[in-house]
Parts: C-alpha cells; sequence; structure tokens
C-alpha cells in the first residue's frame, strides 16, 4: 500500500506474548500519511493493545515495529481526570505541547466545543470531553494520530459529524490516522483501509472488501456487512487501499 | 541578625513553605500523601545513622530516603502488591529498623521528641543554608520536569505516547521529595511532614479551578502557617512543627466556606 516516501508506521508480525498468553498475534499493518486505517473487532480482541505498540507503549514486543515520525498525537480510550486536580479545558489543551490561543480556539472551533474552553474538565458530559480529547490531539498538527474509540458517548448525530471530522482532519494536515472502533458501519465510509482483529488479523483490505469477507461476517454476523450499504448505495466508485478511486462494480 | 534564633527559625520555614507548596500539589494529585509518610519514616533511619557515624544529617536523609524510594519504585515493577501494601511494608520497616537502631546508641542523649515533631530553637546557619540552597535546587528541578511530570500526572499513557518519558520524570519526582524531607526534617519533624505537604495544599484546592492556582495558593497557605504557627509557637511556648500544622488546618477549615459559595469542580 502507497509509497515509502509517505509511510508513519510499519508494524510487521508485532505481538504481546504476556503471561503465557497472546494478547495479539502478528499483526502486521502500515500507517500513511493522509490515509485513515481503522482497526474493528470484538471486545478484548487486542485493539487497544495493537494502537498501544504502534504507539511503542510497550517494552517488550514481538515481531518488529518501525515508527518513522515523532509528532503523534494519542487519544487512549479512558482518560479519567482525578477529581483532585483542577484542570480546566484551557489547561488539558497545553498538557504536552506549547499553544498559541489562536490555536487552542481554531482546534476546540473544529470539533464544536469553543464555548467549552474555560470550563472544568469535570463538568464536561462525557461526549464534550471526547471532543475536548480529539481538540488537543489535532491542536499540534500531527503526523500520526491515534484515536481509540474516539466516539465514545457521543450522539449519534454528533456520530456520524465527528467521523466526518476525522476525515477531515486526516486530508488538511495530511496525517495519518490509526482509528480504533466497534461502530463498523458508520466508521467504514470514513477510512481508507480496514484491519478486522480477533487476537489476530481475521481480514483486511479496503472497507467494500472486509465487508464482503467471509471472516468479517463470520464476527460481527451477516447484518453488519449489509448495513455498509446504507452507505454505499449511493456511491458510483470506491476507495482503494492506496487511495485510488475506481468505480464501483456493484 | 542570623544569631537570633527567632529570625533563623523564620527563614527556614519561608524556604520550606516555597518547596513544598508546588511538591504538596503533585503528592495531592498524584494520591502519594502515604509515599511522604514512609518517606519520613525512613528518614528516622537516616538521622539515626547519621548520629551513630557522626555524618551529616541531611546528607544521611537525603540517601535513605532515596534509597527507599527507588526499592519502592523497583517492588512497583516486580512484585503484584498494590502500592498501599507496598507503601505500608517499607514505611514500618524503616521505623522498625530505626527504632531497633535507636536501641544501641543508648550511650547518645537524643531528642526524639525533636526529631518527631521538630525543633526551632536548633535551626542553625548550616540548616539555613541546606533550606535554601537545597530548596532551591528542588524547584530548579521540578520548574524543569514540571511539564512531562504535570501531563504524566493527568495521564500516564498519553504523556508517554507523546514522548514525554514519564517513567524518568516519575522516578526524578520521587527523589525531589527525599531531598524535600532530608532538609525540612530538622523544622517541621518527621511526622509532621506530609501534613506541611498535603494540609496548605488541600486548602488551596478548595480554592482553586486551575492547576496554576492551586500551586500558588498553596505556597501562599504553607507560608501564612509558618508565620502564624512559628509566632503562635513562641508566644504560647508550644513545639513548632505541630503549631504550624495546627494553623494549616485552620486555614484549611476557613477554605470550606469558600467551597460552600463556589462550587470549584
Amino acid at each position: 500500500m502507497g509509497n515509502n516516501e509517505n509511510i508513519l508506521v510499519k508494524m510487521s508480525n508485532a505481538g504481546i506474548l504476556k503471561n503465557d498468553k497472546w494478547l495479539v498475534k502478528d499483526v502486521s499493518l502500515e500507517i500513511h500519511k493522509g490515509k485513515i486505517v481503522t482497526i474493528i473487532g470484538p471486545n478484548g480482541s487486542g485493539k487497544s493493545t495493537t494502537a498501544k505498540i504502534a504507539l511503542g507503549l510497550f517494552k517488550k514486543i514481538n515481531g518488529h515495529v518501525d515508527r518513522y515520525t515523532n509528532k503523534i498525537s494519542y487519544v487512549p480510550q479512558k482518560v479519567l481526570i482525578d477529581w483532585t486536580l483542577p484542570l480546566r479545558v484551557i489547561d488539558f489543551m497545553t498538557l504536552t505541547q506549547d499553544l498559541e490561543s489562536d490555536e487552542i480556539k481554531y482546534s476546540l472551533n473544529l470539533t464544536g466545543v469553543e464555548h467549552l474552553m474555560s470550563r472544568n474538565i469535570r463538568e464536561l458530559s462525557g461526549g464534550e470531553f471526547q471532543r475536548v480529547l480529539l481538540a488537543r490531539a489535532i491542536a499540534k498538527k500531527p503526523e500520526l494520530l491515534v484515536l481509540d474509540e474516539p466516539v465514545q458517548g457521543v450522539d449519534f448525530a454528533g456520530e456520524v459529524a465527528l467521523y466526518a471530522l476525522i476525515k477531515k482532519i486526516s486530508e488538511t494536515l495530511n496525517c495519518g490516522i490509526l482509528l480504533i472502533s466497534h461502530d463498523l458501519h458508520v466508521v467504514m465510509s470514513a477510512t481508507d483501509y480496514v484491519v478486522c482483529l480477533n487476537g489476530h488479523v481475521c481480514c483486511s483490505g479496503s472497507p467494500v472488501d472486509v465487508a464482503k469477507d467471509k471472516n468479517y461476517k463470520e464476527l460481527f454476523g451477516e447484518r453488519s456487512s449489509q448495513l455498509l450499504s446504507i452507505y454505499e448505495h449511493d456511491h458510483d466508485h470506491v476507495h482503494t487501499a492506496d487511495g485510488n478511486i475506481e468505480k464501483n462494480e456493484n | 541578625m542570623f544569631d537570633d534564633f527567632l529570625f533563623r527559625a523564620l527563614l527556614a520555614g519561608i524556604g520550606i513553605a516555597l518547596v513544598t507548596g508546588p511538591l504538596g500539589c503533585f503528592v495531592v494529585w498524584r494520591r502519594m500523601s502515604f509515599f511522604g509518610d514512609t518517606l519520613s519514616h525512613s528518614a528516622l533511619l537516616g538521622v539515626l545513622l547519621s548520629v551513630a557515624f557522626n555524618l551529616n544529617i541531611s546528607l544521611t536523609i537525603f540517601a535513605v530516603s532515596s534509597l527507599i524510594a527507588l526499592i519502592l519504585l523497583r517492588l512497583q515493577k516486580t512484585t503484584n502488591l498494590p502500592n498501599d501494601a507496598l507503601l505500608g511494608l517499607l514505611s514500618h520497616s524503616a521505623l522498625a529498623v530505626g527504632m531497633v537502631v535507636l536501641g544501641f546508641l543508648s550511650f547518645i542523649r537524643f531528642d526524639i521528641m525533636g526529631l518527631l515533631f521538630g525543633d526551632i530553637l536548633s535551626v542553625n546557619v548550616y540548616d539555613l543554608l541546606a533550606i535554601w540552597i537545597g530548596g532551591a535546587f528542588i524547584l530548579l528541578v521540578l520548574w524543569y520536569i514540571w511539564k512531562p511530570l504535570f501531563a504524566s500526572t493527568v495521564n500516564y499513557e498519553l504523556a508517554e505516547a507523546e514522548g514525554m518519558n514519564p517513567e524518568r520524570v516519575n522516578a526524578i519526582f520521587t527523589i525531589l521529595l527525599a531531598a524535600l524531607i532530608a532538609i525540612s526534617i530538622k523544622m517541621v519533624g518527621l511526622l509532621l511532614i506530609t501534613g506541611m505537604l498535603i494540609i496548605p495544599t488541600t486548602m488551596a484546592r478548595n480554592l482553586s479551578n486551575n492547576p496554576k492556582k492551586m500551586v500558588i495558593l498553596s505556597i501562599i497557605g504553607g507560608l501564612l502557617s509558618v508565620f502564624i504557627g512559628l509566632y503562635t509557637s513562641f508566644e504560647i511556648n508550644t513545639s513548632s512543627g505541630p503549631t504550624i500544622v495546627v494553623v494549616a488546618l485552620i486555614l484549611f477549615i476557613l477554605s470550606l466556606v469558600g467551597i460552600r459559595k463556589k462550587n470549584y469542580g
């Protein structure tokens, strides 16, 4: 997939063996500039672990991971802010980075939460906090963005809008995005490459290919691959894994 | 002027409050209050060793406390025991070993109360130098690691993923705490250092809606406790350490009025 100049992360047969049990095994994938790679899979299938391997959070891994960028932003699955820590949105934005107030406003505005800037993190609803997390992650214009279930607690309309926003971010910042999700249907429309995970890579490829895959249907049921059609029916083309646009044969 | 013990005590107290303010905030944010206790208990061992072998008291305390801190970090990695159990293990072991060593030192006249609760009269010019030079060094290092330390306090993995090396700054922070205990034990006493770290900070939490404000208020709270506490302890002839902590407690109680009026998230 793609040429080597745009590559950000390359995982080759990466895995984690913990207490004689594989958390995740033999994952190979590449993340490229301007492309969205989505990892889907059931609970406990190793999605978050795979993301952490890609980020280099584990000291001992099997296989190889090569990272070609240092400008990485991460939105973890769970961010618990201790109540002993008084933290406003504006303090949280500059947690790992120095930002001008324009940059803070711009990225909060992008995710639609500019009005929350001086509010305390603890007062935010789940969905609002999720948007703040995303704003913080994109504020310093990363080359690689790792989003672990970034739309948790966001209402459905907001969810569709946020995935559209993630798509827009990857285009405008030309950053590579590793997206983890279990909302199969919505995420499919905003992704270039899908890795379907269940302890190992069940199947991978363009969204349309994966949806047709036998393994995918076994894992998520027949209905989930039909759901995809909601988002595909009015398209006359498909985006292949390498970013080319092809006429839709359906 | 340095001959005046009241003036020396005040200078020592100001120096300590300037350091306990910001360090105390991190101790509270990171839920490390018991860690402060563990370090100060191990300081007893340090004091006794320094007396037994005629070593510099601050440096010996610093060495012993740092050692205990590093053992803790090591045990956290290699055992499956929860943090509070490890802290209890180290804290009481250090205390027990210290008391056993004290038994061997029965030939030395030893002011154990002064050690536990602080003895303002014993603060000499060398202690002042240790407090101000040591304190300046602690604050300098803290300033330098502030951003990564704060980020890893909010979220460890996020900080690590974004290249902040939280493991290293955590270890440095632990050493800074050991250094603070080493310089302040004579003034505040080993039973009350954690109080000096925590109580002005909890007061500050009640009145703050952002981290910077909390640090500043925590320093101010510490300074007020020192000023009022020292003055009171001379007026009514009480131990300096406990009096300072009692003043901090009163400030905390007053701050509860603030929290009722305004709900600081």
